[in-house]
C-alpha cells in the first residue's frame, strides 16, 4: 500500500475572546484546535475522520486543503508539502465543505467552465468531464438555471461536481451528507464509492457513525484535537459496534482531562 | 499565468454585464441623473433671476422731475406719482411685495443737482430708492431704476465714455472661459465619478465574495493570489472607468446649461483628441489606483456593508483633495507634487483643462500611480494569503 497523505505533527490553536474563555470555562487566551495531529492514508481508500463537533475535524481538513496555515508541523499530499508547495497541494487534491459556497449568479454549466480554467483543463477533456459528472448527479437539466435557484441537494451536487474538474487523485470531503435528505445522501455516499473503485483516495470527515461504517475503510478518531485511535474499521471496533467504541474511547480520553 | 489573470477578469465582467439590472443602474444612471439633475439646475437658476420681457413694473415716485420722467418712459418705465404723505403705505406694500420700488425724490431736484458743486465738499442732492430684494420683480426694478439714473448722472457730467464703441472687450476667448471653468470644476467632479464608480463594485466583489463564502472556492484553487488579486482588479477598473465616463459625459453636456448665461463662452471642442488622450490617460491610472485602494478596504471588511462604511473617510479625501482644484491659479509646476497620490490626478487635470501642463508631469503622475497600484496589488496579494483576514467571523 502506497502512502499518499501523510500528516505530520500538525498543531493549530486559535485565540479565544474574553466570552469564548467564559464559554469554554477557560482562563487561557489559545484554544488547541489541533494537538500534535499525526496519521496517514493509503492510495485507493476511503479514510473516515470521527468526532464530536469542534473536535478538531474541519481545522485539519481546511489545514490539508491549504486555506489555513498550521502552527507546526506539515502534512505531504501525494509528496507535496502543505507548508512550502501549497500550489501544487491545491492542483492534487478536490476540496469539498459546506462553507465554500458556488456563486449563486452562475450556472453550473458556467461554473464548471470557470473552474476548469482556472485548474488549466483543455476544453475537449473539460467537456468530456462535464457530461460525465452532470449526467451522473442529474445536472443536465439544471445545467442553465442560476445556483441560486437550485436546491439544495442540487447545489451540493453541483458543488461536488465542480470540486471534480480537475479530475484530482485525493477528494477531501468535510461532512459529505450533512443537511443531505437522504436520497441526495445516497447519492453523494454512493459516488464516494464510486470514486474509490476508480482508485481515488477520499479523506471524509464526520460524526456520523454509520457513514463511517459504510464506507470506510480505516477510521481515525479525534478528540479534543488528538488522534485518539487510528486503524482499519475492524481493528477499531474489535467486534462493538462503532458507536460503542467511540463513546468507550470519548469516557477513557475525556475522563482523563476532567 | 496570465490565462488565469484573464479567466477571473472574464468572470467578474460575465457577473458584472450579466446583470442588466446592476449593469444599467451603474453604467447608464449616473450619467442620465446628472444630465438631468444639472439641466434642471441651470434653468431653475436662470428663472429665478429672470423676469418675463411683458411684465409691466409697479413703480412709484415722489417728486419725480420731468427729465427722469422722460428717460424713464424712453425705457419703457412709468411711475405712479405719490406724495410724500403715501410713503410709508407704499413701504408696506413694498413689503407685501405688491409694489416693486418707490422713489423718493427731494423736492426741486433738478435745481438742486445743477446748483450742486462737487468740489463743495457738502453732501449731495440725496434719492431714496426702495425695494424688496426677496422679490425677484423688485430687485430688477431697482436694478433697472439704478441704471437708468446712473446714466443719466454720466450723462450730465460726460467728460469720458468707457467701452461705448459697440465692440467686444472682454478678450477672454471661448477657450479661456472653458479652461478656467472646466480646471475649477471637472477634477473634482471627475475624481468622485471615478470614486463612485468604484464603491459600486469593488465592496461587491471582494467583501461580498467573502461575505457569501464564494471566495474561499477560489482559494483552493492552484491558482496565485496575485493572479486573483490583479485579475479583479482590472475588470473592476474597466467597470468603474465605464461608469466614471457615463457620469463625466452627463456633466460635460449639461455644464453648458448649468452656467446659464455664460454658456455661449462655454464648449468643450476647444480641447484637441491630444489634451483628451493625456486626460484618458490621466483617468485610467487614477481609477487604477482608486480601485485598488477601495479592494483593499473591502478585503479588510467582512460584509459589503462594512466595507461600504469603512470607504466613507477614503471619499472624503478624495473630495477634500478634488476641492483643491478650485483655488490657486493653474496646476502646480514642481515634480514632487505629482508624486503625491490622488492630488498628482487632479493637478494633471487642472493642468489639462487649462491648457497648462507639462507631459513629464503627466509622465510622473501615470507612473507613480502604476507604482503605487503595485504596491496595492502585492499587498492585496498578502491578504489573500493571511487567513485571519479571509477567514475572520
Amino acid at each position: 500500500m502506497k502512502t499518499i497523505l501523510e500528516v505530520q505533527d500538525l498543531c493549530k490553536s486559535f485565540r479565544l475572546s474574553p466570552k469564548q474563555q467564559k464559554l469554554e470555562k477557560t482562563n487561557s487566551k489559545i484554544k488547541k484546535a489541533v494537538d500534535h495531529l499525526s496519521f496517514s492514508a493509503y492510495e485507493g481508500e476511503i479514510f473516515g475522520l470521527l468526532g464530536p463537533n469542534g473536535a478538531g475535524k474541519t481545522t485539519t481538513l481546511r489545514m490539508l486543503a491549504t486555506l489555513i496555515r498550521p502552527d507546526s508541523g506539515d502534512a505531504l499530499v501525494d509528496g507535496a508539502s502543505i507548508l512550502s508547495q501549497p500550489e501544487d497541494v491545491r492542483t492534487k487534491i478536490g476540496f469539498l465543505t459546506s462553507e465554500l459556497k458556488l456563486e449563486e449568479f452562475f450556472t453550473p454549466n458556467y461554473l464548471f467552465d470557470f473552474f476548469s480554467e482556472l485548474h488549466q483543463v483543455p476544453p475537449a477533456l473539460r467537456d468530456q468531464r462535464k457530461k460525465t459528472l452532470f449526467q451522473r448527479f442529474g445536472i443536465q437539466q439544471f445545467a442553465e438555471v442560476k445556483v441560486a435557484n437550485l436546491s439544495t441537494g442540487m447545489k451540493q451536487k453541483a458543488s461536488l461536481a465542480i470540486s471534480l474538474v480537475h479530475d484530482p487523485q485525493i477528494v477531501i470531503f468535510d461532512e459529505p451528507t450533512n443537511g443531505l435528505d437522504v436520497l441526495t445522501a445516497k447519492v453523494v455516499t454512493d459516488f464516494l464509492q464510486e470514486l474509490k473503485e476508480q482508485g481515488k483516495t477520499l479523506i471524509v470527515s464526520t460524526h456520523i457513525f454509520s457513514l463511517i461504517e459504510k464506507i470506510c475503510d480505516r477510521v481515525g478518531i479525534i478528540v479534543n484535537g488528538r488522534m485518539v485511535l487510528c486503524d482499519t474499521l475492524a481493528a477499531v471496533t474489535a467486534g462493538q459496534s462503532l458507536e460503542d467504541r467511540f463513546f468507550e474511547l470519548y469516557k477513557e480520553v475525556a475522563g482523563e482531562e476532567a | 499565468m496570465k490565462n488565469r489573470i484573464g479567466t477571473i477578469a472574464k468572470k467578474e465582467l460575465a457577473r458584472f454585464f450579466g446583470d442588466k439590472r446592476v449593469a444599467l443602474t451603474t453604467l447608464l444612471l449616473p450619467g442620465i441623473l446628472i444630465y438631468v439633475l444639472y439641466t434642471f439646475m441651470g434653468s431653475a437658476l436662470s428663472n429665478m433671476y429672470s423676469v418675463d420681457d411683458a411684465y409691466a413694473f409697479r413703480l412709484s415716485a415722489v417728486n419725480l422731475p420731468a427729465s427722469i420722467q422722460s428717460a424713464a418712459e424712453a425705457g419703457g418705465l412709468s411711475f405712479s406719482p405719490i406724495g410724500q404723505d403715501q410713503v410709508d403705505s407704499a413701504k408696506q406694500e413694498l413689503e407685501d411685495k405688491e409694489l416693486d420700488l418707490c422713489a423718493v425724490f427731494p423736492e426741486n431736484f433738478d435745481e438742486a443737482m445743477t446748483a450742486y458743486d462737487s468740489s463743495s465738499g457738502q453732501p449731495a442732492p440725496q434719492v431714496s430708492l426702495y425695494f424688496n430684494s426677496t422679490s425677484s420683480t423688485s430687485s430688477q426694478a431697482y436694478q433697472l431704476v439704478t441704471g437708468l439714473l446712473d446714466g443719466y448722472e454720466s450723462a450730465l457730467a460726460n467728460k469720458f465714455d468707457v467701452n461705448h464703441g459697440g465692440e467686444t472687450y472682454d478678450l477672454a476667448s471661448q477657450k479661456d472661459t472653458t479652461g478656467t471653468v472646466f480646471a475649477s470644476m471637472l477634477p473634482m467632479l471627475l475624481m468622485l465619478f471615478l470614486f463612485s464608480g468604484c464603491m459600486a463594485v469593488a465592496p461587491e466583489s471582494i467583501a461580498g465574495e467573502k461575505e457569501r463564502g464564494t471566495i474561499a472556492t477560489l482559494l483552493v484553487t492552484p491558482m496565485k493570489r496575485s493572479d486573483l488579486a490583479i485579475g479583479k482588479i482590472l475588470a473592476l477598473a474597466l467597470i468603474a472607468l465605464l461608469s466614471g465616463i457615463s457620469s463625466a459625459l452627463g456633466t460635460v453636456l449639461a455644464l453648458p446649461k448649468l452656467m446659464g448665461a455664460a454658456s455661449d463662452q462655454l464648449n468643450a471642442n476647444v480641447y484637441t483628441p491630444a489634451d483628451y488622450a493625456l486626460l484618458g490617460v490621466v483617468i485610467l491610472s487614477s481609477v487604477l489606483l482608486l480601485i485598488t485602494l477601495i479592494s483593499l478596504v473591502s478585503c479588510f471588511a467582512r460584509t459589503i456593508k462594512e466595507a461600504q462604511t469603512a470607504v466613507i473617510p477614503l471619499m472624503i479625501v478624495v473630495m477634500f483633495i478634488g476641492i483643491t482644484a478650485m483655488f490657486g491659479d493653474g496646476a502646480r509646476t514642481e515634480w514632487f507634487y505629482y508624486l503625491i497620490p490622488l492630488y498628482n490626478s487632479v493637478q494633471c487635470m487642472v493642468g489639462i483643462f487649462s491648457f497648462d501642463i507639462e507631459p513629464a508631469l503627466i509622465l510622473a503622475t501615470v507612473l507613480s500611480n502604476l507604482v503605487y497600484t503595485g504596491m496595492g496589488v502585492f499587498l492585496l496579494t498578502k491578504m489573500f494569503n493571511s487567513e485571519r483576514i479571509m477567514f475572520s467571523k
